[in-house]
């Protein structure tokens, strides 16, 4: 076809580095770790069923793990993840009915659902802690 | 003639869309939607698992509808984290080894969670 290369002149969307820092982004790199976090999350959350189903023995063994402060800090944070993917999640489906999308109202979800996912974390805490 | 956005590489070599971005955005978003409801269960069994030992952790996940709850859980946590690692494989990751491989990856390790989880809460409910 033409001699040129196509992509030379192709105009580039602006990248990180362009961008001052703000709160939807962050919330927005924050959902995608979240999320990540969440995947190998699932691990635990298999393992702990599979210790369940194994036996007494191998089940005091793994939830001896989880009860550790070790264990207990990496539950801790993989339920905050967890209320704060879920809080996301909601931003994005508000988002695909096409609602919300002016600054004020995205920053206000934002903040709304920060303070949700922390409320969350901690009543689920509490009432665990209330339980055992 | 309409100004087409193809590249003329991207002519060349034929290939258009595979036609699937539709059902992956569409499940995407039923997953997450089941997976909100869903959360919430699963907060409240923790809650109750938190003050059990053995014997009463397993009579808890063997009550039928736990059980049904719980494998429903991980079907819809399992799948909406197959599609949402996908997104983030196809973002990062260009290889033309490395690509296909975690794709491939991704499905078989979400797969394999689900299983496990099944099995587990079936060997509960069912001894």
């Amino acid at each position: 076809m033409s001699d040129h290369d196509p992509r030379q002149n192709r105009p580039l969307s602006p990248h990180l580095q362009i961008w001052k820092p703000n709160l939807t982004m962050a919330m927005s790199i924050l959902h995608r770790i979240t999320g990540a976090a969440l995947y190998f999350a699932m691990v635990l959350a298999a393992w702990w069923l599979v210790a369940l189903a194994s036996g007494p023995d191998y089940f005091a063994f793994v939830d001896g793990i989880f009860r550790s402060w070790f264990g207990l800090i990496v539950l801790f944070g993989a339920s905050y993840a967890l209320f704060h993917h879920a809080m996301g999640g909601i931003r994005h489906l508000v988002w695909d009915t096409g609602r919300a999308f002016a600054i004020p109202a995205a920053e206000h979800m934002a903040i709304m659902s920060l303070i949700l996912a922390v409320a969350f974390t901690v009543i689920l805490w509490l009432a665990g802690f209330v339980a055992s | 003639m309409a100004r087409s956005f193809v590249t003329p590489l991207s002519r060349a070599r034929g290939k258009g869309s595979a036609h699937e971005g539709t059902h992956h955005f569409i499940a995407q978003r039923a997953t997450a939607l089941a997976a909100i409801v869903l959360t919430l269960f699963l907060a409240v069994i923790l809650v109750m698992l938190a003050g059990r030992d053995y014997a009463a952790a397993r009579t808890l996940i063997a009550n039928p509808f736990v059980a049904a709850a719980l494998t429903a859980t991980a079907a819809v946590f399992c799948w909406h984290m197959k599609l949402g690692m996908q997104v983030i494989i196809e973002d990062y990751v260009h290889g033309r080894i490395l690509r296909p491989a975690l794709l491939f990856a991704n499905a078989a390790f979400s797969a394999a969670i689900f299983l496990l989880v099944v099995v587990a809460i079936g060997k509960i409910a069912f001894s």
